[in-house]
């Protein structure tokens, strides 16, 4: 499973990091990324972020 | 939960103010997406109200038809050039992202974790006050210090000044939207106060958000006014925003014994319980004004029509939010809008929640029964800004 983050729809809510701290990094002006390939067992916490954003900037891409 | 019910002549010709809408806007909103889910009004200014989560989101996105130019919920919609500027806020683009993006660093998490242990002082210290009284004003006594006392030490402001903000913040924000004449003087004193700081006329602490303007002027091409509006901006939009946010969730606690004892029990819940409060009781209601005829959840909008964007209406949204009436302390799936959706996205979301946090926690900590006081009950503010004017609760146990 992979995990992006649209960088045109993130606005820095930073609800992904709130739900998820492990699964993306936040730079210095508050934009979301995600840190790519989500480890095993942690594809529920990658799906909440995913449910928790507002921007719905970050898709769960669960074949790749 | 109030009933569903809408004001009479509410759809055609509603009033912000109406003594229903300010007590419980949720059952207003919840009528009207059972039947017409926007309504308008030719009263203080006029305005375009729509209540779902498409529609507000939509106004939100679209910011080529929907200009920031004006915020303001109510009052005559200003010719354009006349509006009180406030970048990044008031800006559209292309404009708005460069001002925005010379502020996004001082607002992010490194920023708001320097800030924590002052908030964290002052709650502390605002709670030991409070603490031994048997009834309280907690908007009053608790609440409204918080962002006043965290605002004042981002911008690095001299102590003998905030409680000077603290009128003019008062005077602006809760007299302004119903008296003109209060909002202009208290427009003039604060634009005054600020453009002292900015010519140097008044000494500017070294380690706040003004004196990093001042030295970050010149590279990013930074005009006087546009530095005066910002540091306008983190005053108004910063203060009684966070003091509303504040309250709602004290109110809330106070009348939720269940809700109160779990959060006093599991303090580990705040920080998701925080995203649920404000979900359900987001403040803030912004406006845009149509640059060009458009449309709003398919009623028309005319060119200079002013719409609202009542955040919290969108959160209570059963198309998006299960139970959306419910305040569930460990809701799982959460993505409310009560900081906005799209390019104009709370600038000061992560101190918000910072001083929420930290305001609920102290006072629980100190103060893990309390109720409201069937004598006194609150009122609401209302137009830009909803939140409990005045907060009388009962510290059962405090000597009397």
């Amino acid at each position: 499973m992979r995990l992006t983050v649209d960088p045109g729809l993130c606005q820095g809510h930073n609800r992904c990091t709130a739900v998820a701290p492990d699964l993306f990094d936040i730079d210095d002006e508050g934009y979301a990324t995600a840190i790519g390939d989500v480890p095993a067992g942690s594809g529920e916490l990658a799906q909440l972020a995913v449910d928790n954003c507002p921007e719905q900037a970050i898709t769960l891409h669960r074949d790749a | 939960m109030g009933e569903a019910t809408l004001p009479d002549g509410w759809v055609g010709d509603f009033d912000l103010y109406d003594p229903a809408y300010l007590d419980e806007p949720s059952s207003v909103w919840r009528a009207m997406r059972e039947g017409c889910p926007v309504a308008r009004s030719s009263r203080r200014g006029g305005a375009v109200l729509p209540v779902r989560h498409a529609d507000i989101a939509a106004v939100a996105r679209d910011t080529a038809t929907f200009s920031s130019r004006a915020l303001e919920a109510t009052g005559p919609v200003p010719r354009p050039g006349n509006e009180l500027r406030m970048p990044p806020i008031t800006s559209d683009p292309p404009r708005h992202a460069g001002e925005r993006k010379v502020l996004l660093p001082l607002f992010n998490r490194a920023a708001v974790a320097a800030l924590e242990p002052g908030t964290r002082e002052a709650a502390a210290a605002l709670v030991d006050q409070v603490a031994g009284r048997p009834t309280v004003d907690a908007a009053d006594a608790f609440a409204r210090h918080i962002p006043i006392a965290t605002i004042a030490a981002m911008l690095d402001l001299a102590d003998d000044d905030v409680a000077q903000f603290s009128t003019w913040i008062v005077q602006f924000l809760k007299e302004g939207p119903r008296d003109q004449g209060a909002r202009l003087a208290a427009i003039a004193s604060i634009t005054g106060y600020f453009t002292e700081l900015v010519r140097g006329q008044r000494p500017v602490g070294g380690g706040g958000v003004v004196a990093e303007l001042l030295r970050r002027r010149d590279e990013e091409s930074l005009t006087e006014d546009q530095i005066v509006g910002m540091c306008f901006l983190l005053l108004v939009a910063g203060i009684d925003t966070t003091w509303s946010a504040i309250g709602s969730s004290l109110w809330h606690l106070a009348a939720h014994p269940d809700d109160r004892r779990r959060l006093a029990a599991e303090p580990e819940l705040l920080p998701t319980a925080v995203e649920e409060l404000i979900r359900v009781y987001a403040p803030i209601t912004i406006a845009r004004v149509a640059n060009a005829p458009a449309e709003v959840g398919g009623c028309p909008v005319a060119a200079g029509e002013r719409v609202l964007l009542p955040w919290a209406a969108a959160n209570r949204d059963p198309a998006v939010f299960t139970d959306p009436d419910l305040v569930v302390l460990d809701r799982a799936r959460n993505p409310h809008l009560a900081f906005g959706l799209g390019i104009h996205r709370c600038l000061g979301s992560g101190l918000a929640r910072m001083e929420i946090r930290v305001a609920l926690e102290e006072w629980l900590r100190r103060i893990p029964e309390f109720e409201l006081d069937p004598d006194r009950p609150v009122t609401w503010t209302g137009g830009n800004v909803r939140g409990p004017e005045s907060l009388w609760l009962q510290i059962p146990g405090s000597a009397p």
